[in-house]
């Protein structure tokens, strides 16, 4: 401790070890949390379903979603990112999933919603597998932190089909 | 310039605010459930030790060292300037 420089650079050294060790704290806390989120997702309409002229199948939905994700954020919390994704299973693959649409949510006031929206993104199948098919609509969910750990969950909603025939 | 006693007292006040001032910001911060909080009391922390302890405060030098007197000093004359430019050849050639 016998110069400026030497002063300023243990300084600086305990200074940013003991931030790290602030922020390993704060990312520890958020495991104190525990979230209750809700979602439920309403198929309005199903406005087209057309096979494409390379063989693949697309449907256009017209959707409500709905959720409470507020319990999710903590003093922690960046953003939360919220994606809807369809899954469905076909003979040549066990799960298929196709993201619908998705969100950011940088606040907890925005985390309580209810959207009415046709499809962000394209639900165009591997093939022709969609007519008549059962599927679940899986509310993903990624909470971004400030400093430390992410967590993702997510909640499953069955019990929606596409329709026999094109339209 | 600081003493033996002011280098020890100087490490001992950095450490110690510098942990003083992490619990009191995580302790608020978490507390109002704000992260930003906590940042800025302890950004504030880390400038306030800058100020007390970096500085070569007079506080630091309250037992200053007895360097010896220049008469005592000339009783033991540095090395010749030529003597020491040898004895510096010799290592470097190894």
């Amino acid at each position: 401790m016998h110069s400026f420089g030497y002063r300023a650079n243990a300084l600086i050294t305990l200074g940013v070890t003991v931030l790290a060790l602030m922020c390993a704290m704060a990312s520890l806390s958020d495991n104190l949390n525990s979230p209750t989120p809700s979602a439920q997702v309403q198929v309005l309409n199903v406005n087209w379903f057309q096979k494409q002229r390379n063989g693949n199948e697309e449907v256009s939905l017209t959707l409500n979603i709905s959720a409470d994700l507020q319990s999710m954020f903590t003093w922690n919390t960046k953003q939360v990112f919220v994606f809807l994704a369809a899954e469905y299973e076909t003979p040549k693959n066990s799960l298929n999933q196709v993201s619908l649409w998705d969100d950011i949510i940088p606040s907890k006031e925005r985390a309580k919603f209810l959207i009415h929206t046709t499809n962000k993104y394209r639900f165009i199948d591997q093939g022709s597998n969609l007519q008549g098919k059962e599927f679940n609509l899986t509310l993903h969910w990624h909470v971004m932190p400030k400093t430390g750990k992410m967590f993702a969950d997510k909640i499953v909603m069955t019990g929606y089909r596409l329709p026999e025939e094109y339209r | 310039m600081m003493d033996w006693q002011g280098q020890k007292l100087a490490e001992q006040l950095m450490q110690i605010l510098l942990l003083a001032f992490a619990a009191v910001s995580f302790g608020t911060g978490y507390a109002l459930g704000s992260f930003q909080m906590m940042m800025l009391i302890y950004a504030g922390g880390v400038f306030l030790t800058t100020l007390v302890t970096v500085p070569n405060w007079p506080f630091f030098n309250r037992h200053p060292l007895k360097w010896l007197d220049p008469s005592v000093a000339e009783k033991h004359p540095k090395p010749q300037q030529q003597q020491a430019m040898s004895l510096k050849k010799k290592p470097a050639k190894k």
